[in-house]
């Protein structure tokens, strides 16, 4: 499907909506709103080239490009961390804890990377074990219990491959991590702002509104892994990548984000403030438009809404 | 488990391994016995020499599941679609076409109701010889139609899943599939509905990561390789010296991942007694 095509069906689904005007409440007319801005996004953002998708795939992974730590300091005032997933471990690469969002209390949950050659590896590149996943999900269940907005912020290669990750239940715990999140009652706000990388990210990505940073990548293998797989050659990576399309303005289109999260000029890595103050603007934005609703109709809508991605054969 | 003797190889994808030639996809990779097609399949794909657990096609697990004539297939019109326009070294409709061509399967999963032992339920079958069993949105859309069809009826769903993860050829999409299924399980389940769910060889992946993770009870077949990497990206990533039985069936049991491991001859009896069991609860 091109994006004109996508660009229609969304269109259509607005026109739909407006319609439907007598049904709508105000859950109608946030949905609503959420369409036209998606179509104004749509209709600003210029069809990326392979190329220019691939800057985005540099953009995303930059070494210098603010990590969830240096978000938390900017936008979370009395941070407390949580650590430890209360049966075996702490794991490092993602870091989880309570704390103040424009005066109200959050949960919050990403992905942390490293910055030095030392810290990299103690974070293991942002590659979660299963302790990893665990810690994120008891710290939801402590949101859960105490109604605290769950904020996650994504940015992970991938989960771990490794032969301890395995044992301890990798993929079972990816599960039972998008499972939780089906079941919460609080809003969920996740957002991606680096890479977002397979299961390991969309684990902690089964939100209310998903946001996606301009520069941010988010797909279902790294370009790598799928040219070693389709081309055989990882070299290949940057072909892959413009074929499996990870950037913004195409997740946008396929309907899996709801809003792309602006970045300064040249990219997140060059104003860490300007960058978390756009952040942090688009979060409470979203944040905001969800808090007063009902735990039930949160939980059902998050459910509709995923229950919906996807494009097959004959389209409904 | 013979020492080296199954197969845990997913890249290979139903051809014949390089490094050995003359196997045919009959000839048992345990104990090299070779068998006609017939044989094979009078016997559940399970080699008679060793117990080798062969891949059985959807139709065929099917068949070995619901009673005679009471099959009835859903969601039969859902396809994929090429929505990426994807093309790696041939063009994604291609790959699918003949697939379809080699499978007689219009996607990588069969749902539908039936029977087993006189037991209503909702079976949802993956086949891996159709793109390696991969996760595309027909396939996450007519797992959700199963749970959907389970919870409708009041009955549970039966999952059988042979997977090497989401479809690469629907980019993003594909990975959706993962919390598309998880939601549709927690619909079945506050529903009051149960699901199993059986891994055959190989689950793994985002299959292993959604909703074949999640069943009430799951077992698995044996010498089936459930992990969410394989071993040969850990292998590469790792550099880690990977146990004999990495990722196997039995290994998973041991670390309390799953339930149980069945032979495919026990499995319908196995799950017709859960059936018995659940019914209870409706």
């Amino acid at each position: 499907m091109t994006a004109d095509d996508q660009l229609l069906r969304l269109r259509e689904r607005l026109s739909r909506l407006k319609n439907m005007s007598l049904l709508g409440g105000a859950t109608l007319s946030s949905d609503l709103k959420r369409l036209q801005k998606q179509i104004e996004q749509l209709e600003a953002a210029p069809t990326l080239t392979g190329e220019q998708i691939w800057h985005s795939v540099e953009l995303a992974r930059h070494e210098k490009r603010p990590y969830t730590l240096d978000y938390v300091e900017r936008l979370i005032d009395d941070w407390v961390e949580l650590h430890g997933d209360r049966t075996r471990a702490d794991d490092p690469a993602i870091v989880a804890g309570i704390g103040r969002f424009n005066d109200r209390t959050v949960a919050l949950i990403g992905h942390q990377k490293g910055r030095d050659i030392k810290e990299r590896k103690y974070r293991n590149f942002g590659m979660a074990h299963p302790e990893g996943y665990r810690k994120a999900m008891r710290v939801m269940q402590l949101a859960e219990r105490h109604r605290f907005p769950v904020l996650t912020l994504i940015d992970t290669p991938g989960a771990w491959p490794g032969v301890a990750a395995e044992q301890h239940g990798q993929g079972g715990t990816l599960a039972r991590s998008h499972q939780l999140m089906a079941d919460l009652t609080v809003p969920v706000v996740a957002t991606i702002i680096g890479e977002g990388g397979s299961g390991g990210a969309s684990a902690i990505g089964l939100a209310d509104r998903v946001l996606m940073q301009e520069n941010a990548i988010y797909s279902v293998i790294t370009p790598e892994g799928c040219a070693a797989i389709l081309w055989r050659d990882a070299g290949q990576a940057q072909k892959a990548a413009a074929a499996f399309k990870p950037d913004a303005a195409h997740c946008l289109e396929l309907g899996v984000i709801d809003v792309i999260v602006p970045e300064p000029a040249g990219g997140a890595q060059n104003d860490y403030d300007e960058a978390a103050q756009l952040l942090g603007e688009s979060i409470e934005q979203e944040l905001g438009e969800i808090e007063d609703e009902s735990g039930t109709a949160l939980r059902r809508q998050r459910r509709a809404k995923f229950r919906s991605l996807g494009v097959f054969a004959p389209v409904l | 488990m013979t020492e080296g003797g199954v197969d845990v190889s997913i890249e290979r994808k139903g051809e014949t391994r390089a490094e050995d030639g003359r196997r045919g996809p009959n000839t048992c990779p345990s104990c090299h016995s070779h068998y006609r097609d017939d044989e094979l399949r009078a016997s559940l794909r399970v080699c008679p020499q060793c117990g080798h657990h062969f891949p059985m096609p959807a139709r065929e697990r099917i068949d070995s599941l619901a009673d005679p004539d009471t099959f009835e297939e859903e969601a039969l019109d859902v396809r994929s679609s090429d929505p990426l326009d994807f093309f790696d070294l041939r063009p994604y409709p291609e790959r699918l076409a003949e697939a379809e061509l080699e499978t007689g399967l219009g996607e990588a999963v069969v749902i539908g109701s039936a029977l087993l032992d006189s037991n209503p339920c909702e079976l949802a079958v993956m086949d891996f010889s159709f793109m390696g069993g991969s996760m595309g949105s027909a396939v996450g859309e007519k797992f959700a139609r199963a749970c959907e069809s389970a919870a409708e009826r009041s009955v549970p769903l039966v999952s059988v899943t042979a997977s090497g993860g989401a479809r690469m050829q629907e980019g993003i999409l594909s990975l959706m599939q993962l919390p598309k299924t998880v939601c549709a399980v927690e619909e079945l389940y506050d529903s009051g509905g149960a699901m199993f769910s059986v891994m055959a060889h190989p689950t793994t992946a985002g299959v292993l990561a959604s909703f074949a993770s999640l069943g009430d009870v799951i077992v698995a077949e044996p010498g089936a390789l459930l992990a969410f990497t394989g071993p040969r990206v850990v292998q590469q990533t790792t550099k880690e010296r990977l146990p004999d039985d990495f990722g196997l069936a039995e290994s998973n049991l041991r670390f309390g991942h799953i339930d149980g491991i069945v032979l495919r001859p026990d499995l319908k009896p196995f799950l017709a007694r859960l059936l018995r069991l659940f019914a209870n609860d409706r």
